[in-house]
Formats: C-alpha cells, structure tokens, sequence
C-alpha cells in the first residue's frame, strides 16, 4: 500500500486542527454547561437583564466602530512613513492594550478625570470642567484600550500588501487617491470586519471598565449582570442563561463580519521591503504628521503617568512582587507556546475544511472572546473539581484558559497570512512534493514570521497582565503578578501597587517586544 | 553520594509528617497575603499548638456554595456578616462551643456557629486638605450640593452592599429619593473596593466609601493624617468578619482551640494593625493609641441576619431605579 503524503499531511492537520476545536468546545460551552448542570437549569432573565444587554451592545458597536474608524488613518499614515523612532513608537502605541484594565483606568483619568491633565488645564483657562463619566467614558476608555489593537491589525494588512504592487502602481501614475481605490481598499475590505469584530467582542465582556467609567449602574454591561447573579443572587441559572446571551451577541456579530469581509486577492510577492512612492505634498505630510502625534498623545500620556507614579516605588517593591512576576513570565510564556500551536492548527484546519466548516472553526475560534472569564473559571473548576484538587492546577490552569482567550487574536492575525501563503507558494509546495512538518518550516513558517511574531507578543503580554481565572483557583503562595498588584490595593499600599503595576507594564512590554522585533527581523518594519 | 542526602531528606519528611497535625483554614484572598493578617496568625497559632496551620485563600463564601460538601478544610475564616446567613444556610458549620463573653463589639453577638473576629463601621472618608467642612451626618451630605463622591456596587461589593442597607435601614420607603440625590453627587459606582479607594487617592473625588478604620493606615504606615472618616449622627452601618467551624472538619480539636485563639489577646492585638480594623474581644483601652484616638460613631446600625436577608433585594430594586432615573 502506497501513502500519498499530500493525504497524510492534510489528515493530520485536520485532525490537529479538530483537536483544538474540541479543546475549544469544552473550555467555552462544557465550562458553560457545568454552571448550567450545577444550577440545575437555566433561570429567565428579567428586565434589568435585558437593559445590560441594550446598554452592551450600544456601547460595544460605538468602541469598535470608533476604534477601527481612528485606527484606520493613523495606520495609513504610520504605513507610508518613516521617521526616526518609528519603531519603537509602534511598539510603545500597542502598550495599552496590555495594561491589566485597573490600571489602564487609572492611567486614563489622571488625564480626563477630575484632577487629570485636561481638567487642570481648563480650569487654568478659565473654561468649565469636562465630564469624563458616562457613555462617552466608557467608550473613550475602550478606545484607549483596543484603537492599539486596530492600529497593528491593519499595520500588517499594509505590511502585506506585496512591494510590487506599490511599484506598479507608482509606474502608472497612481497618486494615494488611486493607491487607496487600488490597493489599500481591497486590503481594508478585507481586514476591518475582523478587526472590527474581535473589539466588538472585547468590549461586549467589559465589566469593570463599563461600569467605572460609566458613572454607575446605568452603565451594566452583561457581565457585570454575570457576576451579579453569581454574587449577590447566588443564582448560577441566570448566569448560565447571561452566559449564553453574550454567546448570542456574539454570534450574531461573527455571522455579520463573516459577510462582509472579503479576502483581497492581491496575490503574492517577492517578499521585498515596501518602498512607497506616494508620500505627496507637504499638505499630505502635515495631516500624516498630525494623525501620528495625536494618536501618540492620546495613547501614550496615559501611560507615561502611569510609569511616572510607581517609578520611585519600584526599587523599593517587596520580594513576593518579584517572585509573583517570575510566576505570571512562566504563565506567559508558557501560553504563548500553546497559543501559537493551537493557531496553527486550528488555522490551517479552517483552510483545508473550506468555506462554511472553515466559518464554523473560525467562529470556534473566536468564542472564547464572547464567553465570560468569571463563568469559565466557575465551569472549570466545577469540571476539575470531581477529578482532582482543582488548586493543584491553578497554574496550568490559568496557562491553558489564557491561551484559549488569546486565541482569537493570534487566529485573527495568522490566517490572512497562511491564506496568502498557501495562495502564492501552495502550487509550488506541491509540486516540489513539500508536506508535513517539512512545509511547515521551509515554506509557511518564515513567511508567517511577522505575524507570528505579533500574536506571540500580544499572546504574552496578555497573559501577563490577565487576572481571570486565577481568583478561584490560586493558592497563597501561587499568585501571579496582576493578583498581587491587587492584594497591596487591598492592603491599601497604593504607592508599593503603583510600582508593581509599572513592573506589570515594563514586563508586559518587553515580552511583546522581544518577540514583536523577532518576527519583524525580516522586513523593514 | 547522593544517598545520604536522599535519605536525610527522606527522614525529615517522614519526620516532619508524623510529628505535625495540620489545620486548614479557608480565608480570603487578602487574609493570607503577606501584607494581611495571615502570616502573623499563622506564626502565632503554631506557636502553641504543636500544628500547622495552612491558608487555603479564595473567594470564601462562593467556594462554600460551589463545593458544598466536598469542601475540604477545618475553619473558615472572613465571612462578612452580610454573607453569614447563606452560608449557615448551607449546613456546613458546626457549633464553635466558645465562650462569648470577652466579644466587646458594639452589638449583641449571640451565635453558636460564627464568631466575629474584627469589626469596623462603613463610612464616607475624605481628605481634610480637600474637604475642610465634612457633612455631620447622612442628612446634611443629602443637602449639600458641593460634595463628590465615589463608591462601590452593592451587587459586586461588600461596602457596597453594607451602603444599600445603611440607605435603607435610614430611609425605609424615602431610598428611592435618597439614591436619586446620591446619583447627582456620584462621580461614579465602581466594581470593587480597590478601584475606588485608588480613584479617591488620586483626588477624582472628595469622599469615597470606606471603612471608619481606613484613616488609621494612612496615620500609622504613612505618617499622613489628612484622611478621615465623616462621622454620621444617625449611625453607622457595622460590619464584621466572622470565622467558624467546619462540620467535615478533619481536625475539629484544633479547629476549636483555633477559634479559642481568635478570642485570645495575642490574636485580638495582632487585628488592628494587621487588618485595618477593630478588634472584636478587646475593651478600647486596650487598642492601639491611633485606633483610640479614631472618631466612633455613636450609633451603630447592625441588621440581624434575617432582616438584611429580606432586605437586600428590595433595597436593591429602589437602588437600581433611583440611580438610573
């Protein structure tokens, strides 16, 4: 009997990529289902419940629209320049997104809050004092958080766009007008819904955000109405069905995405540094130059008051910080691994499954954005708990949900790649009779670097900076970096938490920048 | 080479297994950390009873509900007196058999099952530099208009939770008016205790919703006395913590003779600085100068279990109707 190695790859790659979809399943829904099995059925919602859910979708649909609507011109104008610095303040704009969310908040209103920068100023003018509370806050601290995120999804989308299109287009004529139409539109049509979707779902699980920056309980977003039943009502039921429901927003929402994005078609390339040719008039530089400031303002004052607080706090930080922080390296990086192997899998799964199973895996993908940490923590531990001591896992625990959460980012980042790949280099694979591991590494591999790179770094600094699941689980002497950040809060030792969280933020940043810098080694960033 | 090593280590753990009983205690996340209670109960408590004693730390009364019966340990510690009820209602507990006379909390404590450990009362602190006329009490902060204030959700907090029942127990049937004049003067409602307390330090608002204990860090570890508590004529709402005895105990000698230590005078010295609050069996005198020299209510507000049980879920329908009006 002859093996068709083609026949073989293929089913190992679908079976790989069906078991991180079971993976998938049981860590979203199976935790899901152990909260419904232990409640004994499901409890109706009532009309409080159904006011959180009007107030997430309104609030989620104006964060993302407004994230990707910014991130596209400042993107755009990151793409087509170069400036000294370029580099690392890409990297530094990507910060936010990482910052564990308490701090982010913090960071925010020493700006807009009542004492911030923006009010101190105002007041000094003479002017009156701007709210920072309600809708509009939470929807600002969304952006703040997730217009990073917008901002490298597209980056890469015209990372990806192949030099020789820009060649071409300069040889014809084309002005950014016509590169726009061109080339820039099609790779947009193609990336917005996704990057789109995903803030979407990030900001449809926001709890304490909403609710901090919405000025109270007009701003209850699902979750908190999640943790609400769970807290204070003990009523496992009505979690089971919120659960359910922000599964149904979100599935609504990936249905919507799904048709409206497009793939580019743009073909391949040669791999060649982009060289643009319509950089334009002084008037272009300008309106660039603008967009570039002020998203760096907007994102990074923030943070420089953030590192400005815990910075005389740091040297003098108590060991168990140090040591919770070799902890949550250990959780990250450890993540990061499974992550990236799961993506793969799962990725080149969607491919070879075709359009509409690929959709079902792609979706599977993305659930756990859209399913509740606090409902996830519970099932799992329920899950565990016949079985084991659950708190012997903590760790591996906490490793395996962060990868489960990470994953629709890293899938997000990785499958426009590979579908490139497999569109420009497939045929030539096959023909040189390339399959299996051998493939992986000499054809998918490096050309996926860039990516790669980005979805390790943003896999770890997520993790690092994650509380989720751990509450339920750790032990004393198991915490991580963000939980004993929460502990000195608690412990009212703000100025040792201020330089903790700067320890959070510094650790965060490097991760991703070390592995970010590894997948740009290739190109010209 | 490496044998007798083996074997000295081997030895010592034999040694150590046979030689010590452990006690499980269940607590809160904050009680075992370094900068909580935890570590110096722990030294304290081995140190008479030929133990160990392990901190299992988590969020206690949800891990009671989700675990029920399977839930393994000895004592539980840090039960809020608003949690008390649900978990008495899981029939978990088995009687302390303490002596209660040296309690010296401000209310009659009669319970066979829970003991308190701490006590404290909730209130609104500001920061004298930024506030100089703080409202003497709930009445007057309702008229004033030049006031901010920042505190917790009563679904997802204690304080908040201990604030809806104060609101209540004062106004009855008037709270809806009360949270709709509250929510004018708010800057915002936050998830947990932390954010506001973090939000209030950094001057976002004049008053956040705190603990009439909370200045008492702030003199002691900080040298900074500008923080104070607004004591209120009409009372305050007391709050406390509360330990008891697991009926599963798998050491239920050492689990009473642990609850007998969180009576002792060693413990009840330790609380005040170690948990930011006051001690639950010892006279005044006895506490710390800063903790003497702290301003106390005349009135303490205290709920029995059962009325703020039938009290929480209307309270929070006014709550949620008045801050959303």
């Amino acid at each position: 009997m002859t093996r068709d190695p083609a026949r073989t790859a293929r089913a190992a790659a679908i079976l790989a990529g069906l078991g991180v979809a079971a993976w998938l399943v049981v860590l979203n829904f199976g935790a899901l289902g152990a909260v419904a099995w232990r409640a004994e059925g499901l409890t109706a919602l009532r009309g409080a419940d159904w006011a959180a859910v009007r107030f997430t979708l309104v609030q989620a649909l104006l964060s993302a629209a407004l994230s990707v609507a910014l991130a596209v011109p400042i993107a755009r104008a990151l793409a087509r320049r170069r400036f000294i610095g370029r580099d690392a303040l890409i990297m530094l704009m990507g910060a936010p997104f990482i910052l564990p969310t308490l701090v982010a908040v913090l960071g925010l209103l020493a700006v807009f809050g009542r004492a911030g920068l923006v009010n101190q100023g105002l007041e000094g003018l003479g002017l009156a004092r701007l709210n920072i509370f309600g809708l509009h806050g939470v929807v600002l601290a969304h952006v703040f958080y997730n217009l990073p995120l917008a901002t490298r999804i597209l980056l890469q989308g015209w990372a990806a766009i192949p030099a020789e299109r820009f060649r071409l287009g300069a040889t014809l004529g084309f002005g950014p007008r016509d590169n726009f139409r061109q080339l820039e539109w099609p790779m947009l049509r193609d990336l917005v819904p996704g990057a789109f979707l995903v803030i979407f779902l990030i900001c449809l699980t926001s709890f304490s955000v909403a609710l901090t920056m919405g000025g109270g309980p007009r701003a209850t977003t699902v979750e908190l109405a999640i943790y609400q039943a769970f807290r204070f009502d003990f009523d496992m039921g009505r979690a089971a069905m919120l659960a359910l429901v922000q599964f149904g927003l979100c599935a609504g929402a990936g249905v919507l995405a799904w048709r409206m994005a497009l793939p580019s078609g743009l073909g391949g390339g040669m791999d060649r540094p982009v060289q643009r040719f319509d950089t334009g008039t002084a008037g272009l530089r300008l309106w660039d130059g603008a967009l570039i400031v002020g998203g760096a303002l907007f994102l990074l004052v923030p943070l420089a008051l953030v590192v400005m607080r815990g910075a005389p706090h740091v040297v003098g930080l108590p060991v168990e910080v140090w040591q919770a922080a070799g902890r949550s390296l250990v959780v990250a990086l450890g993540a990061t691994g499974v992550t990236l192997a799961m993506t793969l899998a799962l990725a080149h799964a969607v491919l070879i499954a075709g359009d509409a199973r690929g959709a079902v895996l792609e979706w599977l993908g993305l659930a756990a954005l859209a399913a509740s940490p606090l409902v996830i923590g519970t099932g799992l531990y329920l899950l565990i708990r016949p079985l084991a001591n659950p708190r012997d896992f903590a760790l591996v625990v906490t490793m395996l949900v962060n990868a489960g959460m990470a994953l629709p980012f890293a899938l997000r980042l990785i499958l426009p790649g590979l579908r490139e790949v497999v569109a420009s280099q497939g045929r030539l694979a096959d023909s040189l009779g390339l399959h299996g591991w051998a493939r992986l590494r000499i054809v998918t591999l490096p050309r996926l670097r860039r990516p790669l790179g980005f979805a390790a770094g943003l896999t770890a600094a997520l993790s690092m900076g994650d509380l989720g699941v751990i509450m339920l689980f750790a032990e004393r002497e198991g915490a991580t970096l963000p939980m004993q950040l929460y502990r000195l809060m608690t412990a009212y030792r703000l100025d040792d938490a201020a330089g903790a969280a700067l320890v959070l933020l510094g650790a965060s940043l490097a991760l991703f920048w070390i592995f970010d810098k590894w997948g740009r080694g290739f190109a010209e960033a | 080479m490496t044998r007798p090593l083996y074997a000295t280590i081997a030895a010592l753990t034999l040694a150590g297994a046979a030689q010590a009983d452990t006690l499980t205690v269940l607590a809160p996340d904050y009680f075992g950390s370094s900068w909580g209670p935890g570590p110096a109960i722990k030294e304290g408590f081995e140190a008479r009873c030929d133990c160990t004693l392990e901190f299992r730390t988590g969020d206690v009364l949800p891990r009671l509900m989700l675990d029920g019966a399977r839930l393994q340990g000895d004592v539980i510690i840090g039960l809020g007196t608003d949690e008390l009820l649900r978990a008495r209602q899981t029939g978990l507990f088995a009687d302390h058999g303490q002596d209660l006379s040296p309690l010296s909390v401000p209310v009659t404590w009669e319970d066979d099952i829970f003991i308190p450990f701490n006590w404290s009362y909730v209130a609104f602190v500001y920061d004298q530099t930024r506030l100089e006329t703080p409202p003497a009490s709930f009445a007057e902060l309702i008229e004033r208009d030049d006031i901010s204030l920042i505190w917790q959700d009563p679904r997802s907090s204690g304080a908040g939770l201990a604030l809806l029942l104060w609101v209540d127990q004062l106004y009855g049937d008037d709270a809806l008016g009360i949270w709709e004049n509250l929510a004018a003067k708010t800057v915002t409602v936050t998830a947990g205790w932390s954010e506001a307390y973090g939000m209030f330090t950094n001057g976002e608002a004049d008053m956040v919703l705190s603990y009439t204990t909370s200045p008492a860090y702030h003199i002691m570890d900080e040298d900074d006395d500008t923080k104070a508590a607004a004591i209120f004529d009409e009372g305050h709402y007391f709050t406390a913590e509360a330990a008891g005895i697991l009926a599963g105990a798998a050491q239920p000698e050492l689990a009473r003779d642990f609850l007998a230590y969180i009576l002792s005078d060693e413990f009840q010295q330790m609380i005040a600085t170690a948990n930011w609050s006051y001690p639950s069996a010892l006279p005044r005198e006895e506490w710390p100068e800063v903790f003497r020299d702290l301003p106390l209510p005349e009135t303490a507000i205290f709920l029995t279990e059962d009325e703020a049980d039938a009290r929480r879920s209307p309270a929070l329908a006014h709550w949620l109707d008045g801050m959303t009006r």
